[in-house]
């Protein structure tokens, strides 16, 4: 195949404990490390390595959010990605109008293949490559843990409640990852100076001419009821005393 | 008045107790008639089981070869047919449900409510986000059809007992062939099965060996526990994935929860916070795991766990 989509989102680090703003309009995102989405890497590195057996030819990075996306895209740029793609919004992007601005970008490029994270540790969706395998009517292979490839076709296990499932689609198609694809490669310092030089093309999100999707309102944020620290035993025979009471053993 | 469309989960024969879990959710809304779809090549006996469930009004069934196995590409065009006249389609937070309803969601034109945790009212909805770690109250826009999943761990399935009403229905929809099922491959274990056990023996890192996680069976069979595992433990192949509890695994509500050598990232923490008592036993007496569990104790766990499962003859 030619062109292998990638998404990029930008989001709290994954080792940052999250604290809900006192007003209750968000979370605290001022001063905090952000990176990118650890779905996302694993997909780009998905992406790179297709590229690698020569079953791809280009690998670009897409990401939908305000300027300081290009950090992430840059980065995606180091890891090996041969451009990068910024679509600009100051608001935050809902899953179906994300699919939307996906769909218009692959119309755009005419690529085959859009792999992209299961979701986004932000806010825990879970929407946005199913969303574009339906408006593009291609196939999805979500929460992917192995894929591989046969001319026109890919064969991918996905990671279900019960165990492996293996399916075959056709492509072009929606693959969305899960932890267990690949470990992605760690960033050195020459591509990083590389990847100052890759082309990094930035579109608003009114010059893409996608219609929003109708949103969901958000209207309260708290932080979840905490549960209580308990007991501390000192031996077995008390932990058995302490389930009896309980009576759960 | 709220109509909610439940979408079925089933593995072909028998129904997943995950949909009595949605029932019970869809219920929460005020006046609304609940009617449960069950997709399949042969449904007469998911059906008869989806008719128990207290609270549904009809359940309606759509047998086509090509719903089994269920493919999200397959189910959802159907779906998204048989939504018009519902002002709700629910489904549930499990692989299966993640898959299909967000696929059904897009093809109405709306973004879907992903995890529901609590009905605040017909169109509001609390749900988890940043693995839990705030909970944002949303409302969808009245206009349109609501497509959620329901956080499965938040709700007791809705009792049996009922006699609802059995009938077969058409979806008007054009089935897609560009996507095939191939196999599956389960752990085939006779434990307990993850998501609806009572209780659950979880291991983590500090096992430190797929032989070690040995104790964990032998703990969990005297108890009759279904085995969980953190990240960690999968990440080194020590358990297959969907042993996995947390954010990214399985979120469950078990009554007893035991974790062995987990420390307790908040990732982790998330897939349990519902469960009704947590054991945690750690020889890190900081390990974050002691700051939620009910009874901690502090040791080593290659002493302490051949102990307990010797006590508990």
């Amino acid at each position: 195949m030619e062109k292998i989509l990638v998404g990029l989102k930008r989001v709290v680090d994954y080792n940052v404990r999250v604290q809900v703003k006192r007003d209750g309009s968000g979370v605290e995102t001022d001063g905090v490390k952000m990176s990118i989405n650890p779905f996302d890497e694993i997909a780009l590195e998905e992406a790179l390595r297709i590229r690698e057996r020569g079953e791809a030819s280009e690998v670009i990075v897409v990401s939908i959010g305000s300027a300081e996306s290009q950090q992430q895209l840059r980065t995606g740029l180091a890891m090996g990605a041969d451009r990068a793609i910024l679509v600009e919004t100051d608001t935050s992007t809902d899953p179906l109008t994300a699919a939307r601005i996906f769909k218009t970008i692959i119309d755009r490029e005419n690529a085959e293949l859009v792999i992209l994270g299961k979701q986004a540790i932000d806010d825990d969706n879970s929407q946005t490559g199913q969303m574009l395998a339906a408006i593009w009517g291609r196939p999805q292979a979500t929460f992917a843990s192995e894929v591989s490839f046969d001319g026109n076709t890919a064969r991918v296990t996905r990671e279900v409640d019960i165990g492996l499932e293996t399916i075959e689609i056709d492509l072009p198609a929606v693959i969305t990852v899960d932890l267990r694809l690949n470990e992605p490669r760690y960033v050195k310092l020459p591509d990083i100076m590389k990847a100052k030089k890759k082309p990094l093309d930035q579109l608003s999100f009114a010059e893409l001419g996608v219609e929003p999707a109708p949103g969901i309102k958000e209207l309260a944020f708290e932080p979840p009821e905490a549960r209580q620290r308990g007991i501390m035993v000192e031996d077995v025979a008390g932990l058995v005393a302490a389930l009896k009471d309980k009576g759960l053993v | 008045m709220s109509k909610v469309l439940v979408i079925a989960e089933h593995n072909g024969t028998a129904l997943n107790q995950s949909t009595a879990k949605c029932v019970a959710c869809a219920k929460q809304i005020e006046g609304a008639e609940v009617d449960v779809a069950v997709f399949a090549a042969s449904a007469s006996s998911i059906a008869a089981e989806a008719a128990e469930i207290s609270g549904v009004d009809r359940v309606l069934v759509l047998e086509r070869e090509e719903n089994d196995p269920a493919i999200a590409a397959v189910l959802a065009p159907q779906i998204a047919a048989l939504a018009s006249g519902y002002s709700h389609v629910f489904g549930p937070s499990t692989a299966f449900g993640k898959d299909v309803m967000p696929r059904v969601a897009a093809l109405l034109g709306v973004n879907q409510i992903s995890d529901i945790m609590r009905v605040e009212g017909t169109y509001r909805f609390r749900r988890p986000i940043y693995a839990g770690n705030a909970i944002l109250t949303v409302e969808a826009p009245a206009e349109a059809t609501v497509v959620a999943t329901v956080r499965t761990a938040s709700y007791q399935a809705a009792d049996g007992g009922n006699t609802a009403a059995i009938e077969n229905v058409s979806a008007d929809a054009e089935l897609p062939t560009h996507t095939r099922f191939v196999g599956v491959q389960t752990g085939q274990s006779d434990r307990p099965d993850l998501q609806t056990a009572a209780k659950v023996v979880s291991g983590g890192r500090a096992l430190g060996s797929a032989d070690n996680f040995g104790l964990i069976y032998k703990l969990a069979d005297k108890l009759g526990a279904a085995i969980g595992s953190s990240r960690a433990a999968v990440d080194a192949g020590y358990v297959p994935p969907e042993t996995q509890v947390g954010q990214t695994g399985q979120i469950i509500a078990p009554d007893l929860y035991i974790a062995i050598g987990i420390s307790g990232a908040i990732q982790h923490i998330t897939g349990i916070k519902d469960a009704g008592t947590i054991v945690a036993i750690n020889k890190d007496e900081e390990a974050p795991i002691f700051e939620v569990s009910d009874i901690g104790l502090v040791g080593d766990l290659f002493n302490i766990v051949p102990e307990l499962t010797d006590a508990l003859n």
